[in-house]
């Protein structure tokens, strides 16, 4: 018989706070280098369907008149539309990332349960995959920003403040349904209640396409709720130049109040799922 | 593949006769449901301890208090000496946890489940490449290091996620039913894997509900049933304490079936289950004899050893797996 051993000190420890949260980057960066094809496919097709479309369909339809003219402030409609897209496009992807693949990572997959049974916490975890979901968004702000280009649709450099925009409202957003994604607990109908009754009416509603003036009084306060109001707001008047500094911080603020709130609370659900 | 020791050698900081997971009135409720009762429980160094139990009698629960993910509702755990409602994600970075259902990243390869596993302990790239190359050769998935998850069996995948458990060189390994739903041979490889780190020195728990895994791999076990521990030594001592040497199993003709008064007097214990008798003796091949020769019938009859069925059978009064 051998003479019985003890195995030696483990060589893991635990990472410091946010050196937890980059290890959940990195793993969703590896999946990414192995599947980034598919991505890359729609992140070059979502905005050239929508500028064709938009942009250059119903832009003609549109035309140059002077009741266009009041509503654009003079630019062309493109021009107009293309930084409004750029943040409707980010808050549409990331309530796509923060519903069914957060679902997948509790449920059907449960990579989130492998993370959180070595020394990264629930905490960590959810503010890891909330900021891939905002370098994701920003990489494909960027292919969008360039497709904008192609179509002569960028006024001018404040174009990059509007891609700063846009990732903010996306991660506002992000934060808020990955939050709520992660007290859902089967695919029932929860996500299809929120893409039917908030983020499609949010879509439509925000100011991307017509100006909010435009809508009745009474629909009005709806609009104001809307993160992705405040970022078109933010994203056209950089991207024109016609932005004043009062009314931007404050569409700021309102963005990184959302933002701050759904962080806490995808800390803090992450945390409770994770540990039952 | 991990270093080991032996115990007492030179450096060697641990102290030895430390418990690695010490219990006292260990409780875990779900609302309502009590789901551990108050249990106590010591697992010593370089040992493999079992819990042994039906589904629901709170392996699993009592298991995830000590893999640090499920707070205690109420008594004392101490886990590598800390406690894991403040030092969780400590405790955890020195541990492996292979849970009950696979939980690998399905759209990732075999090597890069085990890289990025590492990565989360704090562990260096140039580290984990080399573990995770040492790894692959003991789950014998070198061949299969550049394929998807998806594309494995379901013994594969197994011992991939007990290979991924091992990544951080734990101090203790807990294995929460490791074979469930596994064919004979992927099971009879992965109890091969299992010895080789006890031979290591590496401390193991597992939960099972096959009593042939618990004696293959339990230096001592505990049974569980309904929150409690209902007994608690190694898997011969229970079997010499709760049971006879030999089992004589008899199955008759339905219409033809004596009761179990009839066969008492041949047996110390007869236990009647709903499609055979099991009657508990010395000498099962004697008792056969003194049956058949009492003029009973049985369509069929077998003398077997006893096993730790038997001693969740004396214990609980039913059977382990329905």
């Amino acid at each position: 018989m051998a003479v019985p051993t003890v195995a030696a000190p483990s060589t893991g420890f635990a990472p410091t706070a946010l050196g937890g949260v980059g290890r959940v980057v990195e793993h969703h960066w590896r999946w990414y280098r192995r599947n980034w094809r598919a991505t890359a496919v729609s992140s070059i097709l979502q905005p050239l369907l929508f500028l064709l479309a938009f942009g250059v369909g119903f832009g003609a339809l549109v035309g140059s008149g002077p009741n266009a003219a009041a509503a654009t402030g003079g630019v062309p409609y493109l021009v107009w539309l293309a930084p409004a897209l750029l943040a409707m496009s980010a808050a549409q992807s990331a309530a796509f990332e923060s519903t069914y693949p957060i679902l997948s990572g509790f449920k059907w997959q449960r990579i989130y349960v492998a993370m959180a049974s070595g020394p990264l916490t629930g905490a960590q975890i959810g503010l890891g995959v909330l900021s891939w979901t905002g370098l994701k968004m920003l990489g494909s702000g960027i292919v969008y920003v360039l497709v904008i280009a192609v179509f002569g649709g960028v006024a001018g450099p404040g174009i990059v403040v509007s891609l700063a925009a846009a990732v903010l409202t996306g991660l506002a957003v992000a934060s808020l349904i990955t939050a709520f994604a992660a007290t859902v607990e089967n695919e029932g109908n929860a996500f299809s209640a929120l893409f039917r009754f908030v983020v499609i009416p949010m879509t439509l509603f925000s100011g991307t396409f017509f100006p909010v003036d435009r809508l009745p009084e009474w629909v009005r306060p709806v609009v104001w709720v809307s993160p992705l109001w405040h970022g078109t707001e933010i994203a056209r008047g950089a991207a024109l130049g016609t932005w004043t500094l009062v009314p931007t911080l404050g569409h700021l603020a309102v963005l990184l109040v959302l933002l701050a709130v759904g962080g806490v609370l995808v800390a803090r659900l992450f945390t409770r799922r994770l540990a039952a | 593949m991990i270093a080991a020791r032996p115990v007492g050698a030179p450096g060697y900081g641990l102290v030895v006769s430390d418990a690695l997971v010490q219990a006292r009135g260990l409780r875990k409720s779900f609302g309502a449901v009590e789901a551990v009762r108050g249990i106590d429980v010591d697992v010593a160094p370089g040992e493999v301890f079992g819990f042994l139990g039906p589904n629901g009698a709170g392996k699993s629960s009592t298991m995830r208090m000590i893999a640090c993910v499920s707070p205690r509702t109420g008594g004392t755990l101490s886990v590598l000496g800390m406690d894991p409602g403040a030092d969780g994600p400590r405790i955890r970075a020195r541990i492996g946890v292979v849970p009950q259902l696979d939980n690998l990243d399905a759209e990732l390869s075999v090597r890069e489940n085990l890289e990025i596993y590492g990565r989360y302990f704090g562990l260096p790239r140039r580290h984990v490449r080399e573990k995770a190359t040492e790894l692959l050769e003991f789950a014998q998935l070198t061949e299969r290091a550049g394929d998807t998850v998806e594309e494995l069996s379901g013994g594969m995948k197994r011992r991939l996620t007990i290979a991924r458990s091992l990544v951080n060189d734990p101090e203790l390994l807990l294995l929460d039913e490791p074979t469930t739903g596994l064919d004979p041979q992927a099971r009879h490889l992965l109890w091969d894997r299992l010895y080789r780190l006890k031979r290591e020195g590496v401390t193991q728990i597992v939960t099972t509900h096959y009593m042939d895994e618990a004696e293959q791999l339990c230096d001592r076990l505990v049974v569980m049933d309904g929150g409690v521990i209902a007994a608690e030594g190694s898997p011969a001592e229970l079997i010499s304490r709760y049971s006879t040497r030999e089992v004589l199993e008899l199955r008759f003709d339905p219409e033809r079936r004596p009761g179990a008064a009839a066969l008492e007097r041949h047996a110390d214990r007869v236990e009647e289950l709903p499609d055979r008798f099991l009657l508990y003796t010395a000498d099962g091949e004697r008792t056969q004899g003194d049956v058949v020769g009492a003029g009973f019938v049985p369509l069929s009859s077998l003398v077997r050893r006893s096993s730790l069925e038997d001693v969740f059978l004396r214990l609980t009064g039913r059977t382990l797996v329905d």
